[in-house]
């Protein structure tokens, strides 16, 4: 059993939350948990850092569209939810299950939702992958015809 | 000087709302959709993300609809609809070396570790019209192959390691943010590429081309250019620890440029660089190589005069909405600046034609 107040745990699946489409997030979980909202769901901008050269000095890039919530369970667990797009039932969504994740629900919601995100994002990622590599070039030399 | 006019109020309703049935375009034909748009003119989206610098491709579909497909104008809602926004913060620095690539190929290195990936790509397309996509066909099937698991490597790592290229010097200083402040010149890399990044493509196609014909000729090859997504991840205050948020996809190129040394430096080759918001590949590569052909003064290169090599001329004017508020502006009206330009012009001819009658008389 993982331990759900570990933060490279609580890192894993807010990222697979926040990067998870909001349909498919939402066709998994219908929950509505009674929770305190500690910060209504808004939109806005964060400003996306690159590096000169892929490895030099950061340099601004552009923005992109991010949604965030913040919810409070009655017992007391805080959970926050930075998505990216305009979808704020997505960030809410993603709030509530941060701080679900927390309690004891959480083998029940890692079995039901995280784990079922985790594979949809690893086969999309294969999929695209595979079509990549059917691309690869496959150098072949000619031989040529003299001596 | 500009004097208000009253009177346009019902001639501008009316003509947007015969903007709004032109946009529609014949009923007889079924609307076109913003899902459309985004699946189906996706490299449009993605230049209106680049250019708009801001990466939302249902807002960057949204506004090609808006826009009747004018990608400027649509560009020009985006920006708009940004500054609205409330700034969260910045990412960490995306690592493009995590980069899952669909398309990575080198001009340089035959045989790179990763291979030459093509993608999806236009090359090698005849380019003869497909008249089969009059019709509705089935969708596609793209054929697979074993997927590649590990990191694909950055190709100038291998050159690096015989120091025959330069190394990017590592640092995390705060980046200036030409959306926040405005820009000053002149301007250090970071500014510059963040000013390229969403600069028009159309000027920098025609600047970078300019560096091959001779303009500031540095000589570049393609060392890498790879397309594919890059999580972003953001230092989060109220968890005290980073957190991925998203997932874009870039064009990253990477020149490869001769370079002849100086007294202090041995001969060694010199990069350009370009990163851009979305499969955005003639763009990335004319960045790079205006990048390039900027970095003249660091690197001790003689200034032959070029535009590419004139931050002010590349900087100030690369800005396509800046551009064309400057020169569309001038349609607006402009009846009493028009006015007295009239009185001058009579006053001199009238000047001019007493000249003449004094000279015969």
């Amino acid at each position: 059993m993982t331990d759900p107040t570990d933060p490279t745990e609580r890192k894993g699946w807010l990222g697979l939350l926040a990067k998870a489409p909001p349909a498919t997030l939402a066709a998994l979980w219908e929950g509505a948990p009674d929770h305190e909202v500690l910060r209504a769901p808004e939109t806005g901008a964060v400003m996306v850092q690159g590096r000169m050269g892929g490895t030099g000095a950061p340099f601004n890039l552009g923005e992109m569209t991010v949604t965030r919530c913040s919810v409070r369970l009655p017992s007391g667990e805080v959970g926050h939810g930075y998505v990216q797009g305009r979808d704020k039932d997505h960030a809410r969504r993603v709030a509530l299950i941060d701080a679900l994740m927390q309690g004891p629900g959480a083998a029940d919601l890692r079995a039901r939702v995280l784990e079922p995100l985790a594979l949809a994002a690893a086969r999309k990622a294969e999929d695209r992958a595979a079509k990549a590599a059917a691309t690869r070039v496959e150098f072949f030399t000619l031989v040529r015809g003299e001596d | 000087m500009y004097v208000a006019v009253k009177g346009g109020e019902r001639a501008i309703d009316n003509a947007h709302a015969f903007l709004a049935e032109e946009r529609r375009g014949d009923p007889a034909v079924p609307e076109l959709s913003v899902a459309q748009i985004r699946e189906q003119m996706t490299l449009a989206v993605n230049r209106v993300m680049a250019e708009g610098s801001l990466y939302d491709p249902d807002l960057a579909a949204l506004a090609i609809k808006q826009a009747r497909g004018d990608l400027i104008e649509a560009i020009f809602l985006i920006r708009a609809y940004r500054t609205t926004l409330p700034r969260f913060g910045a990412s960490r620095p995306v690592d493009t070396g995590a980069m899952a690539c669909e398309r990575r190929i080198s001009a340089t290195f035959k045989d790179a570790p990763g291979g030459q990936v093509l993608g999806p790509t236009f090359d090698y397309t005849h380019r003869l019209l497909d008249f089969k996509l009059l019709a509705e066909g089935e969708a596609p099937v793209a054929p697979t192959a074993a997927p590649r698991r590990e990191l694909t490597p950055h190709i100038t790592e291998f050159l690096n390691k015989d120091g025959m290229i330069e190394v990017e010097v590592q640092s995390d200083v705060t980046p200036p943010d030409l959306t926040r402040e405005p820009m000053e010149l002149p301007a250090d890399r970071a500014l510059r590429l963040q000013s390229l990044t969403r600069g028009d493509e159309g000027f920098l196609l025609g600047l970078a081309y300019s560096t091959q014909r001779g303009y500031a000729r540095n000589h570049a090859f393609v060392g890498e250019l790879r397309i594919g997504t890059c999580s972003v991840e953001m230092e989060i205050p109220e968890l005290g620890f980073a957190v991925e948020i998203g997932e874009l996809t870039l064009t990253e190129c990477e020149t490869v440029n001769q370079f002849k040394g100086t007294k202090t430096e041995p001969a060694q080759f010199t990069r350009g660089y370009g990163l851009v918001f979305g499969q955005t590949e003639r763009k990335a590569i004319a960045m790079a190589l205006v990048d390039r052909a900027l970095r003249w003064k660091e690197l001790g290169e003689d200034d032959s005069g070029a535009p590419a090599q004139d931050e002010e001329f590349v900087l100030m004017h690369a800005d396509n909405i800046q551009a064309t508020g400057f020169l569309e502006h001038i349609k607006l009206p402009h009846y009493v600046d028009f006015q007295s330009e009239l009185e001058l012009v009579r006053k001199l001819r009238a000047s001019a034609a007493d000249a003449l009658r004094e000279a015969a008389e």
